[in-house]
């Protein structure tokens, strides 16, 4: 007993991830934190995009379950679970089965090594980012596999432009990760490093975020890595592989209940996942904004109160709202829930406030703001951009993104070797 | 930190990988032959990893698995399956069959038994950490000029690929 105790108290003080210390307990635990946080932003997620989508559009969105529709996304869920699982009686049964747990593991196993703070991850890995592009490209073959198993036409033509974009997307978006890869070697030793705490370490040593590297450089990188993830995770505008008005629903038309629910996690956790590479490699991860500028112990005490002010205004915003609530009987457990609601999340934010929590918090905290920073980009292009036709993505593709990537990673080769060699000998 | 390359994970990777062989020429339907393969090459990426190679494992997952795989099956599903259902699966070529079995099988038989006279046996210096940096230095440095040879060897299939595939250019 006292031997687990101590297996367990070991790690508490060590400056490692869990995976790098070797610790078991520690790795599942922070597995169990990941898998929970992740399912609780998609289901935010879910009620944000249809939230914001509507008001983009001049509609109300989900206002009927819970106030504001907040207990949409649960009530889905519910129904999702309730519902009927139909496999088509041609369809061929065990790949058809195999396909949505392929697109599932694909997409949570990624989260492996995401660095949430340079202690905050599973485990470090000294191929991370290799690993990440790996394994969510693996998600393709669960996609094609759902195509062909369904044995039928919309199903089979969706799986095809849907790994016919991924496979092309994939190859922009490569270089666009070598480049930034490129930059974590501009340091005294000249080796650079894939492993995804080491980038953001480098982006910390070097003073700046990739993104401001060699401007434009590391812009344009950025740029092209923007465009291809949203390909990458099929989204609109590039969803052609479940556009609605040809395809039904694409790859996933003949899946129903449970199956579907896979697929639409996954979905969602693999816009997170591409969202976190690209917080990672060019916009500095855990790191705050302006650590150079702003430094000292001031700033520092300024930054670490974000979090608890994040909170707090949350917790006003659904004051407000409660404020707001229909005066009618009818509406009285409504109202008491989101006053409710907003008191866990104003102790939430007070908590925040404890210097030993904020101090351990922050790092997560500015990682989750840049990467819902770009969860709102996906909603927001949804709402902007109509839907590319299938040549035009392709040439985008191949002869845009492409040829724009080898040139941005040759130039900043070049201006590398030349800040080595010329300015700083 | 443990090893955690025991001999108990090369035995269940390697047998993954034979069970997967197996099946890719057993099955009749192609897309069940291609989904046994990507097994395989899933559990061959496993094993480089347990060799303490994850730059390989990983380029292995990336171009095999995520990549190449994908497009044989882009290409069989659009095959008719109730074709290839009929046709003949394996050709009877008992005599050359035969003859390859038996060199393979001797040679495994010669590793076997005089294996550790045969190769010289390495103590396990390499570091998981600096991995790719040691991968880098070799390709660039002492193999570079096979590494650009090998390049150009793609290029020139790559122009080969398209002049075939374009009539007029």
């Amino acid at each position: 007993m006292r031997g687990i105790i101590q297996y367990i108290q070991s790690y508490l003080g060590s400056d490692q991830t869990p995976g790098a210390a070797g610790n078991m307990f520690w790795a599942l635990v922070y597995i169990m934190l990941v898998f929970a946080g992740l399912s609780v932003a998609v289901i935010a997620m879910n009620w944000l995009e249809r939230k914001i989508l509507a008001h983009m559009q001049v509609r109300l969105g989900p206002m009927r379950v819970g106030p504001h529709g907040l207990l949409q996304p649960i009530a889905d869920a519910i129904k999702l679970l309730l519902k009927e699982d139909i496999m088509p009686s041609e369809a061929d049964a065990f790949v058809f089965w195999m396909a949505p747990l392929i697109v599932v593991l694909a997409a949570f196993t990624v989260f492996v090594v995401v660095p949430f703070g340079p202690t905050h991850a599973i485990t470090d890995m000294n191929i991370g980012i290799l690993f990440m592009l790996g394994v969510s490209s693996l998600s393709v073959l669960g996609i094609v596999m759902a195509g062909w198993a369904s044995n039928s036409h919309y199903p089979l033509i969706g799986a095809l432009r849907s790994s016919a974009q991924m496979v092309s997307y994939e190859v922009a978006m490569g270089l666009a990760v070598v480049s930034a890869v490129l930059m974590t070697s501009l340091n005294a030793e000249g080796t650079g490093t894939l492993s995804m705490i080491g980038i953001v370490q480098a982006q910390q040593t070097q003073g700046e975020w990739f993104i401001f590297k060699f401007f434009p450089l590391g812009l344009i990188a950025f740029f092209i890595f923007a465009v291809a993830m949203v390909a990458e995770t099929n989204r609109a505008p590039f969803d052609l592989a479940e556009a609605e008005s040809e395809l039904t629903a694409g790859f996933h038309t003949e899946y129903s209940g449970f199956r579907w629910s896979l697929f639409f996690l996954a979905e969602y956790s693999a816009m997170i996942a591409v969202s976190s590479i690209a917080v990672t490699l060019w916009l500095g991860g855990w790191l705050r904004p302006f650590p150079h500028w702003l430094s000292g112990g001031t700033w520092d005490k300024a930054f670490s109160s974000f979090p608890g002010i994040t909170f707090l205004l949350f917790a006003a915003m659904c004051f407000y709202n409660t404020v707001r609530m229909p005066k009618h009987p009818l509406f009285r457990i409504q109202t008491i829930g989101l006053a409710g609601f907003g008191v866990v999340l104003g102790l939430i934010g007070l908590v925040l406030f404890v210097p030993a929590v904020s101090l351990r918090v922050q790092d997560i905290f500015w990682f989750a703001a840049k990467v819902a920073g770009f969860m709102y980009l996906y909603i927001w292009y949804r709402g902007t951009f109509p839907r590319y036709r299938f040549d035009q993505l392709m040439q985008m593709g191949w002869k845009v993104l492409l040829p724009m990537g080898l040139g941005v990673l040759i130039l900043t080769a070049t201006v590398a070797l030349l800040q080595q060699r010329i300015w700083h000998p | 930190m443990a090893p955690v390359a025991t001999p108990f994970f090369f035995y269940l990777f390697a047998a993954i990988m034979l069970i997967g062989g197996i099946l890719v020429i057993t099955r009749k339907n192609p897309v069940h032959s291609a989904l046994a393969l990507i097994v395989t090459l899933l559990a061959q990426a496993s094993i480089y990893l347990m060799l303490y190679a994850p730059f390989v494992a990983g380029v292995q997952i990336i171009l095999y698995a995520g990549g190449i795989m994908v497009l044989f099956l882009f290409v069989i599903m659009l095959v008719s399956i109730d074709r290839t259902m009929k046709e003949r699966q394996f050709n009877s070529q008992w005599v050359v069959g035969m003859i390859a079995a038996t060199v393979l099988g001797g040679l495994f038989i010669a590793v076997y038994t005089k294996g550790t006279s045969i190769f010289p046996e390495h103590a396990l210096s390499v570091v998981e950490n600096d991995n790719t940096q040691q991968v880098a230095t070799m390709l660039y440095g002492q193999y570079m000029f096979a590494f650009e040879i090998a390049s150009l060897l793609l290029l020139v299939a790559i122009i080969g690929a398209v002049v075939m595939a374009k009539k007029r250019i």
